[in-house]
């Protein structure tokens, strides 16, 4: 790996502070920019962690002292579009699982930021794949499970790594909803009745809020964030999976006018009509998640068909409860790509496309001028089994440089 | 009457297919057991393989259907080593170790994981219950053809007795409140105790030699273990963390067993070990997405198959269906490949090893004369993400053609296809069921 992977300048105080981004110069044989036409022999060069320059290597001087990467193939760095890394551990032991309060069935009030841990194994994990931007927070495991927030794998403590701390109220229609005994919501009409109601009230305490001082209700965190979501400030994130579910779901769209992001959606080719007509994007399930219970009719080719229907859907890397705890948005999108999505759509699902549903398509998804300075480095085609990720950058910042 | 006649004219169909000779013919042939042939033919007659070699000298039939898989790639279909397909169960709560428990007994052969199994180009499998006993049951080893019933699976010997295994555990999963151990030291003494009384028992059963009256009470659960102090019967042995790898290898030089490692998460950190023990048949890996899951799967990492492999360890794969997908079981091979195993050693991972681990060996894992008529049509290289499974023949009987919308349905998922009557359903819809 040595003959394509070297660092032609080391600077001398490469050893000193991490936050402060080195200067840094990737040349890659193919350089996917998701803005374009793929480059051929380009260089992307970043200085204080954005991306300053971007084209052919015969256009562009590194500048001295810049440290230069070298690879076969070179991406933006990717994005998990949706998991739980950082609240669920790999140990997967009661300390490192943080991803689901099971005292209420709604609590929007639970902050991703609170409970994302930067040091945990996983994020180091998927870094070394190359990813380096993930969407991640409450788990699908409740009516409202809590919020997410969207992260960069970097840094030591929590204010390090956030990009938006609040993204999505994450929502679950479906079994993960499913309470059992008298504990509600116990069926799948009381969930959407539930849900109902929780918005009428965040919409009526909304109103009231904008009120004069002497109505005014007192200061609610719950509905503090679907008020949010009310206001079309923070998009539901609503897990479901089965067709009915997924239904229920845009009805709920339609009949609050809120901004609304699919996620699961396995049966999502049942009603690619539906979904295109209401607008709202879908963050698919995991290529290879199991078929079984409520995600049986899961297909290899749903994300190949939402984009044949007009539908630039993102790939995650999603929850697991059990081995794997957690999936690499890398390999699921690589079998997407080998199941009808194509090599393009595929990255495309894993980065700028991704960066879009997130809404920091500003600053991430893409290799271009201005844009943060997050790349992963291959050998080969990323999404090949036995290619590896050689080297990954955050903002400029060679956060790994393991071969993996 | 109506019935009747069907019931004769479906018998009567797959003789015919097996009476023609199939030939397939141009395709890059990988038989495992010699390397790779770039232009080659593969004849199969009467569920066995006739012929392996090049093209230009290989002999076809006259009356062979001939399969022009030119821009192909064949080679044996793939043994899985342990999997859960058709819901298996093993031993109940009732206590830590079901010797006499059968996993036949519980399969359900209309599950859809077995139709995916041959989607994935799985032709044989280690079907077994879970580890949460120190002893669930016995296993079953089966061929996946198409079933009716848990006798079309089924795997004689050349003796005539069934083939299967036994499946046993260590570390956590099988730690629980009692009758179940609580620990790992305890795990280790009570299947010491169960394996002393077999032993007692088989001395009764050789002191008795055949004589009625001095025959101790017949003993299912006994006569499975005498039959692994025997060496009849391999002990496929859930395992991930180091020490809980070396109490098997004590176990086994205790008692003599025979033993395949199955999951083997920290093996790199004990593979000489393992390498110098001579009850270990090999290493059946799992390799998963991430580490964990699990405390016990923590150290869990891709380069444990290039490790044990380097030791000299035979090492092989397994799905752990569901745990990983059958449909893409040489992904696992392909990983290994990633972490430096190398790519010939990988493709025996999935075959011969596997074969060798069932004690088959010289029936099925290559493309060899006179083995199984077991093999796999590929679109391309065997490890890439790109290349799908096109055919599956068993037994010289094609079990799964990708062309066919029925098939595509296991192979690709949607509506229906984890569904355990969609293959009854879909038989209904070919004209093959009354």
């Amino acid at each position: 790996m040595s003959c394509r992977w070297y660092i032609a300048t080391v600077l001398a105080c490469h050893a000193t502070a991490v936050s402060v981004p080195a200067q840094v110069a990737v040349r890659g044989a193919t350089v996917h920019t998701m803005a374009g036409e793929s480059l051929s022999d380009a260089v992307v060069v970043i200085e204080d962690g954005k991306i300053s320059r971007v084209g052919p290597a015969s256009e562009i001087e590194i500048p001295n002292g810049f440290r230069v990467l070298r690879a076969e193939v070179v991406t933006p760095g990717l994005i998990d579009a949706h998991c739980t890394i950082g609240l669920s551990g790999y140990l997967n032991q009661p300390h490192d699982q943080d991803q689901t309060e099971e005292s209420q069935p709604v609590q929007p009030e639970l902050r991703a930021i609170d409970a994302y841990n930067p040091r945990e194994t996983l994020v180091a994990w998927a870094r070394s794949y190359g990813v380096t931007t993930i969407h991640s927070g409450h788990a699908p495991r409740a009516l409202v499970s809590g919020q997410t927030a969207v992260l960069k794998l970097r840094g030591e403590i929590v204010e390090e790594a956030v990009v938006k701390p609040l993204a999505m109220i994450a929502t679950t229609l479906g079994e993960g909803a499913r309470e059992s005994g008298k504990e509600s919501p116990g069926t799948r009409a009381k969930m959407a009745a539930m849900l109902r109601s929780e918005l009428i009230k965040a919409r009526e305490y909304v109103a009231k809020r904008s009120a004069d001082e002497d109505g005014k209700p007192a200061r609610d965190l719950r509905l503090d964030a679907l008020g949010k979501v009310i206001q079309g400030d923070v998009p539901l994130l609503v897990t479901a999976q089965r067709t009915l579910d997924i239904l229920t779901a845009l009805r709920i769209r339609d009949e609050f006018d809120i901004p609304m992001v699919l996620d699961g959606a396995a049966e999502a080719y049942e009603v690619l009509d539906r979904i295109r007509d209401s607008g709202v994007q879908v963050i698919l399930h995991p290529t290879m998640m199991r078929a079984q219970g409520e995600t049986e009719n899961l297909s290899f080719e749903t994300a190949a068909k939402l984009y044949d229907a007009g539908i630039p859907a993102a790939i995650q890397g999603g929850y697991e409860s059990y081995v794997p705890k957690s999936r690499l948005v890398l390999f699921e999108a690589g079998v997407a790509a080998a199941h009808g999505l194509g090599f393009e759509n595929a990255l495309r699902s894993i980065t700028i496309n991704a960066a879009r549903i997130l809404g920091v398509d500003d600053r991430i998804g893409s290799i271009e001028t201005g844009k943060d300075g997050d790349l992963a480095l291959y050998d080969g085609d990323p999404f090949e089994y036995a290619s590896h990720c050689l080297g990954v950058v955050i903002e400029g910042e060679v956060v790994s440089e393991e071969t993996r | 009457m109506l019935r009747f006649q069907l019931a004769i004219v479906l018998a009567a169909v797959p003789l015919v297919a097996q009476d023609v000779p199939q030939a397939f013919v141009g395709a890059r042939v990988i038989p495992i057991s010699e390397p790779a042939i770039d232009n080659g033919t593969v004849v199969l007659h009467e569920g066995k393989i006739v012929s392996v070699g090049n093209s230009s000298d290989t002999e076809v039939p006259e009356n062979a259907e001939l399969h022009d898989v030119s821009g192909k790639v064949v080679m044996p279909g793939f043994v899985d080593s342990h999997s859960h397909a058709g819901n298996v169960e093993g031993g109940d709560g009732s206590g830590p170790m079901h010797p006499a428990v059968r996993a036949l007994d519980s399969i359900n052969v209309r599950d859809a994981r077995l139709q995916k199994a041959q989607a994935g180009g799985i032709t044989t499998s280690n079907i077994m219950s879970g580890s949460g006993h120190l002893l669930s049951g016995q296993t079953l080893y089966v061929k996946h053809r198409d079933a009716k019933t848990i006798e079309d699976l089924f795997i004689y010997r050349p003796d005539g007795s069934l083939a299967y295994g036994v499946k046993m555990a260590n570390g956590t999963n099988s730690r629980k409140a009692p009758p179940f151990p609580g620990t790992r030291a305890k795990s280790a003494a009570l299947v010491r105790e169960q394996f002393i009384k077999a032993a007692e028992y088989r001395d009764k059963l050789a002191r008795a030699d055949g004589d009625a009256a001095d025959l101790p009470p017949r003993d299912l659960g006994l006569e499975t273990l005498v039959e692994i102090l025997d060496g009849k019967r391999v002990v496929h042995f859930h395992t991930h963390r180091h020490d809980d790898i070396l109490t098997i290898l004590r176990l086994a030089e205790e008692f003599g067993f025979k033993a395949v490692l199955q999951h083997v998460s920290d093996g790199w950190l004990v593979a000489d070990q393992i390498a110098a023990s001579p009850h270990v048949l090999g290493a059946s890996l799992i390799l998963i997405d991430s580490p964990g899951g699990k405390i016990e799967a923590k150290d869990n990492r891709f380069e444990t198959a290039r490790i044990l492999d380097g030791a000299g360890v035979l090492t092989g794969f397994h799905t752990d269906e569901s745990i990983t997908d059958s449909r893409l079981f040489n992904r696992m091979a392909a990983l290994a490949v990633r972490a430096g195993m190398s790519r010939e050693r990988a493709l025996y991972g999935l075959t011969m090893a596997g074969a060798r681990m069932l004690e088959m060996e010289d029936r099925v894992g290559s493309l060899e004369p006179g083995k199984d008529a077991d093999l796999i049509v590929l679109s391309g290289d065997p490890l890439s993400v790109y290349t799908h499974v096109l055919q599956t023949w068993v037994d010289g009987r094609k079990v799964f053609d990708r062309s066919d919308p029925k098939d595509r349905l296991y192979a690709e998922g949607g509506f229906g296809a984890s569904h355990d009557q969609a293959a009854i359903l879909h038989g209904i819809a070919r004209g093959e069921h009354e």
